[in-house]
């Protein structure tokens, strides 16, 4: 990969007096995970936390989350696989096929602009792993802190729409997505990934030509990927180049063997039933979660002053109906005030003010409760892969 | 908001000593093997794949994950030599 990095600070966690909301959070980490973590900038973004360089896997610090349409330059980075070409928008095309297809048709660019209607939604993209890094105990894989999530407004075309034009037939079972990115080895497996028809008939799913009003960064998947609003980013594939049609389960690594979680341990609410088996099923939904951007742990606030307590809560497309603070470690908690409603798959900004009235410690906590009444947990469900993590964060700040 | 943008000012002073790399790879701990480990697991991906997964892995642990790299992701990696990365990686990056 030749792309031009900076980067900044190294061991230690940002040594060079930094803002305090840009801290980089050391706690619950691996120790190793926290070492190696620094800002670095690659193309086209803002200083991003740097998991792995290649493939490029880069977290956004929480303070980037602060508004609930996170900018395309601190929008979180993830790949699984290391050569990632530069397309030529013009040489790009987007092939349908497949055996349940009553028709395949290729779209360029342009094809997708002029032949469909455009449709726009704001949707949490976050990552199946958002979190990994603070699972107790640790589980192997990319050690993500909780800044593996963003919200942006997409703008593009509905998958539905494209596969009335591929006249699906009656035993379409599965629609599967596969980028131009690839393997460095040809013996490692290819990254694809399918839906249920059902979910990628819904109105809602869509493939996306822009971001935020503008094309899509190269590291978020230029220049088209697709939008699966509710679900892990795993199926939001990048760089997309060909959607097949199929009448029977994709089997592919990364949908067989990777991104599942145990049957049984957590509450089905969607299902996708051509890929589950009798031990687990494919990781689905985005749990309800919310995330402090104004604050960080070891800042230090004056006594009698307002402290600015804000950030955001999001879940899987039911809504968020309060977020709650808690002062103190968890045993009082508070209603935030929500702001504006952006629609249900978004980032939904709170706000709570509190002035300290003497010196001491605060431990800060939220905790989100979606429209569905499911509240954030204290505790994490372990699982293999280390997902589901959603558990309340607990932020140590300072009163003097 | 302002919060945020106080952040980001603050944030882009700081990028200003910034120092440019190219791929860094953060050099693995020296010690028997480190050569062959870097060589073979950087074909696919840059090493701070393995400072990231530590310290929390007993030998166990790192066993299963070089051998899921070589059975699962195709890995050129002998036998022989997944043995000796093993023994490195549960050295210096794993849980006695």
């Amino acid at each position: 990969m030749t792309t031009r990095r900076a980067i900044l600070k190294a061991a230690g966690g940002w040594a060079l007096g930094g803002t305090a909301a840009l801290r980089l959070a050391r706690a619950a980490l691996p120790t190793g995970a926290a070492d190696s973590q620094t800002l670095e900038v690659i193309d086209g973004k803002q200083p991003l936390i740097r998991r792995s360089g290649r493939p490029p896997n880069y977290e956004s610090p929480l303070a980037y989350l602060g508004d609930p349409i996170t900018p395309n330059d601190r929008f979180f980075v993830r790949w699984h696989l290391a050569d990632i070409p530069e397309i030529d928008p013009r040489q790009w095309r987007l092939k349908v096929d497949g055996e349940a297809a009553g028709r395949g048709f290729e779209l360029s660019l342009e094809d997708l602009r002029r032949d469909f209607e455009p449709v726009e939604l704001i949707a949490v993209c976050q990552c199946a792993g958002n979190q990994r890094g603070l699972a107790e105990p640790h589980v192997p894989g990319v050690q993500w802190g909780a800044g593996a999530v963003g919200n942006a407004r997409w703008r593009g075309v509905r998958l539905k729409d494209i596969l009335a034009r591929a006249q699906l037939k009656a035993d379409a079972l599965e629609i599967a997505f596969e980028g131009a990115d690839g393997p460095v080895l040809a013996s490692t497996p290819d990254f694809t990934k399918s839906l249920p028809v059902w979910k990628a008939a819904d109105e809602h799913t869509l493939i996306a030509y822009e971001m935020n009003g503008a094309p899509l960064p190269r590291w978020n998947g230029f220049p088209v990927r697709a939008i699966v609003p509710g679900w892990a980013a795993t199926y939001w594939v990048k760089q997309l180049t060909q959607i097949h049609v199929l009448n029977q389960p994709l089997k592919s690594f990364w949908m067989s063997t990777a991104y599942r979680v145990p049957s049984g341990r957590f509450p089905l609410r969607d299902r996708f039933v051509s890929q589950e088996n009798e031990t687990s099923t494919p990781i689905m939904e985005i749990d309800v979660n919310s995330a402090v951007t104004s604050v960080s742990t070891g800042q230090k606030f004056r006594a009698g002053r307002p402290m600015p307590i804000q950030g955001v809560a999001w879940d899987c497309g039911d809504g968020i109906r309060q977020v709650e603070v808690s002062l103190d470690g968890g045993q009082r908690w508070s209603q935030a005030r929500l702001g504006r409603d952006l629609g249900r798959y978004s980032f939904r900004a709170w706000q709570f003010t509190h002035t300290p009235g003497r010196a001491g410690s605060v431990r800060l906590m939220t905790r989100a409760t979606s429209a569905r009444g499911i509240v954030q947990p204290q505790d994490w469900t372990a699982n293999p892969a280390g997902y589901h993590n959603n558990v309340v964060q607990g932020i140590d700040l300072a009163v003097i | 908001m302002k919060y945020t943008s106080l952040a980001f000012a603050m944030l882009a002073l700081l990028v200003r000593v910034a120092c440019a790399a190219e791929e860094r790879n953060s050099a693995l701990k020296d010690g028997p093997d480190v050569d062959l480990t870097t060589a073979r697991c950087s074909i696919c991906h840059s090493t701070d794949y393995i400072s990231m997964n530590s310290v929390f892995l007993k030998r166990a642990g790192w066993d299963a994950e070089v051998h899921k790299m070589i059975k699962v992701m195709g890995a050129p990696i002998t036998e022989e030599e997944a043995q000796q990365i093993v023994t490195y990686l549960a050295r210096y990056y794993g849980v006695e």
